[in-house]
């Protein structure tokens, strides 16, 4: 007596059949229950969005005027043959994991997560699941976080070195979670924070929504560095070596990225400093993740999708890998 | 090590050469004299030798970590560097007082006299006590390949400052084969008396890639024009009655040639050439193509056979050392004027020629001839100035590389694959195809030519439109079409296609071309029945 799985992969993206919604959908569908506001995972052109309160400023911000409605955290709903809820995944504010239940089966779709707390953004919470899907955008052993306050230290040490050398801090990050997650860990007693217009505006609708964040400085055509002795820009990683970043004068770059984890990404895209930071979890919180679900069933989903899913295979669980679109380069979305 | 982590450090996190030069002259200056020396033979790709396999350090790196082999091993191909691999895999620890870079690497140079189990248990407790960048680096010294970013131009210029003394010194002393075991930081650096090893080879000058034509060099009398050969750029030096060979990547090859002995019979002691080695057949009007030198290169010591079949010459262009004397510094036109004189008694069948320069009056002459090199199995032509000095590395002004243009045809994309190292996370690696009827014929694979931000395009691309999975390798839609340029064309039974290209790169990304405009067998099969 086989039945319908309660989630199937489409060329649409997730669908639950019970319900008739997709999850994270990359073509127009007529609803679409979002994880989370970045731009690989909330598309335009839904017919109706459903998505946590916390995650409706940036969508409404990046996506215009939306049919979106909010959720919070663990309320249950009822849609068609599916009961559904939101639960947090650390991955950015606002973002969750979608839990879907059909006639006693649960799955669990998980977005983009990470297991630490950042102290920003709700801490991630396993969901108990018969069905796990998950990221893999680190899924190797080498990549291994060390402790946020250690890379705070880090990044710290490293514009205070540059106000000495008399040089501005150029650090590039990607604008929504991870900018304002570095925000949080620097520390403004050393100089003053300067941003460009991308992070800025997240920074605003964050704001807004409560999240405190140091004071900033968008940097406007007519700003004079010399106002700002020992500034530390913080700008998306386009912005790495550009024309905009000539402004600043003598210089030092840096990239935070999971990725700097890597000495050839690391040499590649940094510019001078690479920190390694990411809203993604590593190798160890990955399995973690997926042992605290007790799920038997893995759907592996972007990322280094085909190691990990033999390892997973290797370790006694049912793993396979899902094709997605959403396989975007991660150095930049991460 | 801690020190020699710090120097690393310092180092690799900035792409300044000013603070990498820095830094490197504040160690010379401070660092105790063996740690010196021993990071300058490093940094200059020298090594302990290799006290443990790379084989063992990989099962011992799993075992220790936890990580199964199979996953240790696809990770691997994805950091791209062993040492790094290692030390991201094992768990964090907190490096103590860890003694210095010498101590180390004489620990490690003691173990070849020990079994297996002591090895182990040494690498083992090594990385137990060594964290981060130690722990990197101990890996290093076992695997070798120091590639930091610093070239060999910046060590000279920070062993300059730190030594007070000029640059081409420097880089003419840290030629050879100098061993750190057999010199100490006094005599490779300091002694008044540089009496090196007879081997002792120059720095090799090399020139820039003219980009347009030679009008902007000045008058044609102020210039000598040669071929500019598809060979091996090699220095033979004839010192003491023995004679060495040194590639520019200053390998010592003397063994791959052993024809270049008798070059000792015709020229005398104390003479230095700089000059192409090339495979050229007895009587022949131009040299055999690149393709016949490589299975030379290849082999280590060289049967009998393959000397015959492959005879190997040296053609001259430069006379560095005559007499004794390095005239290094005399005007190019006298230092040719004295190759001449010493190639003049030389008999047909000597291993060393003399590579003829061409005569010309106005450059559209020198543009003509510079249009027949592909016949001559030649590049392209090299510009030299009549009253240069041999400079050391690579330098702009005197000396030019006026190549041809690069032969080039459009294709499909039908494959891709991952990079390592720098280019961990993008597709970097793609097969191309052309037509054949209705068929993609897969003929090249190429690596290079796009920019990162390309890369990171096609990247996008791939993963979206990816088809099927044979392992690493990703089978495509084929959809786009690249101009594929290379330097020569070769038939090749072992390819589908039946045709091998020499340093094929994507020219240009053709977004403007559709699918089918792309060229076909036919197209490549006519480019290898003119130019093969």
């Amino acid at each position: 007596m086989t039945r319908e799985p309660v989630l199937t992969f489409t060329e649409n993206g997730i669908y639950c059949p019970a319900g008739d919604f997709y999850i994270d959908p990359w073509r127009p569908v007529d609803r679409a229950l979002i994880t989370h506001g970045h731009a690989d995972h909330a598309r335009d052109g839904m017919g109706s969005y459903l998505a946590t309160h916390a995650a409706l400023p940036v969508m409404r911000h990046r996506l215009g005027e939306i049919a979106i409605e909010g959720i919070a955290y663990g309320e249950r709903r009822q849609i068609g043959g599916a009961t559904v809820s939101f639960h947090p995944a650390g991955h950015v504010p606002g973002s969750a994991q979608i839990r879907v239940e059909v006639g006693g089966e649960v799955w669990v779709a998980s977005g983009d997560y990470k297991v630490i707390d950042d102290g920003m953004s709700e801490p991630f919470e396993p969901v108990r699941c018969h069905h796990f899907i998950t990221e893999s955008t680190f899924g190797l052993p080498v990549f291994r976080w060390a402790p946020q306050a250690e890379v705070a230290g880090q990044i710290n040490d490293w514009w205070a070195g540059c106000k000495a050398a008399g040089k501005t801090a150029f650090l590039g990050a990607y604008s929504l979670g991870k900018a304002q997650r570095l925000l949080s860990m620097l520390d403004p007693a050393i100089g003053p924070i300067l941003t460009h217009t991308a992070v800025e505006n997240t920074n605003a609708v964050l704001r807004v929504q409560g999240i405190t964040l140091p004071e900033t400085t968008l940097v406007t055509p007519d700003l004079a560095l010399k106002d700002h002795p020992g500034a530390l820009v913080l700008a998306p990683p386009s912005a790495l070596g550009s024309q905009w970043a000539r402004r600043f004068g003598p210089q030092e770059s840096a990239f935070a990225s999971g990725w700097m984890a890597l000495r050839g990404v690391r040499r590649r895209r940094a510019g001078d400093r690479g920190f390694v930071i990411s809203d993604h979890a590593d190798w160890h919180g990955l399995l973690w993740a997926i042992r605290e679900t007790g799920a038997e069933n893995i759907y592996v989903t972007h990322g280094y999708t085909d190691i990990f899913t033999r390892y997973l295979n290797d370790q006694g669980w049912n793993a396979q890998v899902v094709p997605t679109q959403f396989d975007s380069d991660g150095g930049d979305s991460e | 090590m801690k020190d020699f982590a710090a120097l690393f450090n310092a180092v690799d996190q900035t792409t300044k050469t000013t603070v990498k030069v820095a830094a490197l002259a504040e160690y010379f200056t401070t660092a105790a004299e063996e740690d010196r020396l021993w990071t300058v033979a490093l940094f200059s790709g020298r090594r302990p030798k290799r006290a443990v396999t790379t084989t063992k350090l990989r099962e011992w790196a799993s075992e220790a970590s936890g990580v199964p082999l199979w996953l240790f091993e696809d990770s691997y191909a994805i950091v791209g560097d062993l040492a790094e691999t290692i030390s991201l895999v094992l768990p964090p620890v907190e490096s103590e007082d860890t003694g210095t870079l010498t101590a180390w690497i004489n620990a490690l140079r003691g173990l070849k006299d020990e079994d297996d189990a002591a090895r182990k248990a040494f690498v083992l407790s090594a990385w137990q006590q060594l964290g981060g960048t130690e722990r990197f680096l101990f890996n290093k010294l076992i695997t070798g390949g120091f590639r930091i970013g610093i070239s060999q131009t910046l060590m000279t210029r920070a062993l300059s400052r730190a030594s007070g003394r000029p640059e081409p010194e420097m880089a003419h002393r840290l030629m050879g084969n100098w061993d750190p075991d057999d010199v100490t930081w006094h005599s490779l650096i300091e002694a008044e008396d540089a009496s090196a090893d007879a081997s002792r080879p120059y720095p090799f000058y090399l020139a820039y890639a003219l980009e347009d034509g030679p009008e902007a060099l000045g008058t044609p009398e102020d210039w000598r024009a040669e071929w500019k050969w598809d060979g091996i750029r090699g220095q033979l030096i004839l010192r003491d009655g023995d004679y060495f060979v040194w590639s520019r990547g200053e390998e010592l090859m003397t063994d791959r040639f052993p024809e270049l002995a008798r070059a000792a019979d015709h020229l005398p002691p104390g003479t230095v050439l700089d000059g192409e080695l090339l495979v050229w057949q007895p009587g022949a009007e131009f040299p055999s193509s690149f393709n016949a030198l490589q299975a030379r290169i290849g082999r280590k010591t060289v049967p009998k056979k393959l000397l015959k079949e492959a005879p190997v010459v040296l053609h001259a262009y430069d006379l560095l050392e005559w007499q004794g004397a390095d005239i290094r510094d005399r005007p190019f036109a006298e230092r040719r004027a004295l190759l001449e004189k010493a190639a003049a008694d030389l008999p047909e069948d000597a291993p060393v020629r003399l590579s003829p320069q061409h005569q010309f009056t106005d450059w559209s002459q020198l543009a003509t001839l510079r249009d027949t090199a592909r016949e001559a199995q030649a590049e392209g032509l090299m510009l030299k100035r009549a009253d240069s000095p041999y400079l050391s590395g690579r330098k702009k002004g005197d000396w030019w590389k006026w190549k041809l243009d690069p032969l080039t045809i459009d294709a499909v994309m039908i494959y891709a694959q991952s990079g390592s190292g720098r280019r961990a996370n993008l597709f970097t690696d793609f097969t191309f195809a052309v037509w054949n009827g209705n068929d993609l014929v897969p003929f090249t694979k190429a690596y290079s030519g796009l920019t990162d931000a390309e890369f990171r395009q096609i990247t996008a691309w791939v993963r979206k439109n990816t088809q099927q999975r044979f392992g690493p390798v990703r089978q495509v839609t084929p959809h786009h079409v690249f101009e594929i340029a290379f330097e020569g064309i070769q038939p090749s039974p072992r390819h589908k296609s039946g045709v091998a290209l020499r340093f094929p790169r994507m020219l240009r990304w053709r977004k403007d071309k559709p699918l089918q405009e792309a060229n076909t067998l036919d197209d490549l099969k006519e480019m290898l029945r003119i130019y093969g």
